[in-house]
């Protein structure tokens, strides 16, 4: 790293060695990235707030350890930002909604807390879908986020500032929630790595609540192997979320090591079908051929009920979603609509003014899904279709290690494409539900660019609990394109 | 399942359910959308899933001792009672600060019951 070009850092061990190496402080850095977001995120809009005085007070305990010669922990100054479904102790968290427009939460989610324990400074949090629902984060009742890549574009969603933030350099790496695809989608169409673990791989202590049996947190970075160090930040179990598992979390970074070949990489046509974009296609059939070119084995797979995923999918959250947003009633915290003359009055008032359409709309196709006379007819029947889509994977990984697909079936949308036709933005998340509701890992990894050079994401799944793997021909593939 | 199977009754009825007003244009919208993506979901009805069991969460299948039973799957999530009582939790103070309105101990509302 040269002296005139500080924040060339992109990777989390050149922030951690130039931190260890005394070329620069962890404040020096966390400068360096403020004047960055000032620069640049007036176009891009991926934060929503900034939480300096937070930043620099543990810049400035990384700078103490460095000055007392103390070992630095892994993550030692690294700037990082927080998708804003996630609550941060004294820090505004809105969830890219007026309804918590003011909200100051009295608590860290675990995976905040987890970060900022192994180093890594928190600049502030990310703009998204409100409550994470949506797949271009235009649905932000603040303002939308531009591609950094293509500025007329959308950055994906409903992470799009998590993975904008990553691809404007306005953060070494971030956090996301993944309900349906929320950090894959927005890395494919930004051009960074976006990773879902299994669920129950990661604590969701801490993260609002859109649809609590798909939600899950994971990381975005510019490689591999920085997704593989935050995940094994992040996981294991946590006391405070029932939910996160008891399982060992494996040192992500040293299994990146392991040799890909002989691994069977699975392709299951369903995912390359009608819908499937002409030059996604090509990049992610090209990615898999570079696979087979490192000693993979592709072996042919099928998931049939692969098309019945985005109806299941659509009924089982916005079913969960409706339970989980009723607590938004202006009681306890968030906005309260004035002049009600009755408590039901107010409920209302408060939640017609705080939700944005694309929650409402969701709130009411849930509350539909679940009401008296309709509950077998969609809840019960995505339920069981649910088993359907997951007993497809689980037979697919009896005959292979990983499955490889594209992320998204197109590049990058334009703003306004789709806000006036859900079911057409519904359909941007065709290849990642699946994953949510099997509770399967998958990644995204850059595998090439549309010819008006827009990122396109290959995408790998694995076996429950095994996002070693995962990461291991995520890892194996990036290193192709970077030799 | 004929189409348009959601009436303005049925949209008054669910916003009634889920604590929403809705203005006349969002009903209106409300109306198309459901309709158009109910129709969409309506899909789910060409799979035969008569001895299918439902799947509410990922952990009925994974990440649990499937040998076990109920809730006893779930038995690494259970922690040794508290012997000295309830462990600490949120401040009083804290608890109340980002309410809309309270009167310091409790959270104020409108009136709940007319007389």
């Amino acid at each position: 790293m040269t002296a005139g070009d500080p924040v060339k850092a992109s990777s989390i061990e050149s922030v951690r060695s130039a931190i260890a190496e005394r070329q620069m402080t962890a404040a020096a850095f966390a400068e360096e990235f403020y004047a960055r977001i000032k620069k640049e995120d007036g176009e891009i809009g991926a934060f929503l707030t900034l939480c300096e005085d937070r930043a620099f007070a543990q810049a400035a305990r990384i700078d103490q350890l460095v000055i007392e010669g103390k070992p630095l922990p892994p993550l030692a100054g690294v700037p990082v930002a927080i998708k804003d479904v996630m609550v941060t102790r004294g820090v505004r968290t809105t969830a890219a909604s007026k309804i918590l427009d003011d909200f100051i939460p009295p608590y860290d989610c675990t995976a905040v807390a987890r970060l900022e324990a192994a180093g890594a400074v928190v600049l502030g949090k990310l703009n998204c879908d409100e409550f994470a629902m949506g797949s271009s984060t235009e649905n932000s009742a603040y303002h939308p986020v531009r591609n950094p890549r293509d500025k007329t574009r959308v950055p994906g969603g409903s992470s799009g500032g998590s993975a904008a933030a990553v691809a404007a350099g306005m953060a070494v790496a971030t956090l996301g929630s993944d309900t349906g695809g929320s950090i894959r989608q927005p890395a494919s169409f930004c051009g960074v790595v976006g990773l879902k673990p299994t669920y129950g791989r990661v604590s969701r202590y801490g993260l609002i609540a859109f649809a609590s049996s798909l939600d899950h947190i994971g990381p975005f970075a510019n490689t591999v192997k920085d997704a593989a160090l935050v995940l094994r930040t992040i996981a294991g179990r946590d006391p405070m979320d029932s939910t996160s598992a008891d399982v060992p979390v494996p040192d992500y970074v040293a299994e990146l090591e392991k040799p890909v070949r002989g691994l069977r990489v699975g392709v299951a046509k369903e995912y390359f079908g009608s819908g499937l974009d002409a030059e996604v296609r090509a990049a992610v059939e090209g990615a898999i051929q570079k696979l087979a070119s490192l000693g993979c084995e592709i072996v042919p797979v099928s998931l049939p009920h692969t098309e019945y995923a985005i109806p299941a999918y659509y009924i089982v959250a916005t079913a969960e979603a409706s339970a989980n947003l009723a607590r938004y009633d202006g009681v306890r915290y968030g906005f309260r609509a004035r002049g009600a003359r009755t408590l039901a009055e107010m409920y209302r008032q408060t939640r017609d003014g705080g939700f944005g359409m694309e929650v409402k709309r969701r709130i009411m196709l849930g509350t539909y899904a679940l009401s008296a006379g309709y509950y077998d007819a969609y809840y019960l029947k995505a339920q069981k279709v649910r088993t359907l889509l997951t007993r497809d994977f689980e037979e697919a990984f009896t005959k292979v290690d990983v499955i490889a697909a594209p992320t998204a079936p197109t590049p990058a949308f334009k703003l306004g494409e789709k806000v006036d036709d859900p079911l057409a933005m519904y359909l941007a998340d065709i290849y990642t539900v699946t994953a949510n509701l099997a509770g399967i890992p998958g990644v995204s990894v850059p595998c090439g660019e549309s010819r008006e050079g827009l990122p396109i994401g290959l995408q790998i799944f694995g076996r429950h609990f095994d996002e070693a793997t995962v990461l291991r021909v995520a890892g194996a593939y990036e290193n192709t394109r970077a030799s | 399942m004929a189409s348009m199977k959601v009436t303005d009754k049925d949209v008054a009825y669910v916003a009634d359910l889920a604590n929403l007003e809705l203005s006349p244009e969002e009903r209106a919208r409300m109306l198309r959308d459901l309709n158009s993506i109910l129709e969409y979901v309506d899909r789910l009805g060409e799979l035969n899933t008569e001895n299918v069991e439902p799947m509410a969460q990922v952990s009925d299948r994974h990440g649990v001792d499937v040998s076990r039973q109920g809730s006893e799957r779930f038995g690494y999530a259970s922690r040794d009672d508290v012997k000295e009582g309830l462990r600490p939790s949120l401040p009083h103070e804290e608890a109340v600060e980002n309410a809309p309105e309270t009167d310091g101990t409790f959270f104020v509302v409108p009136k709940v019951i007319e007389r």
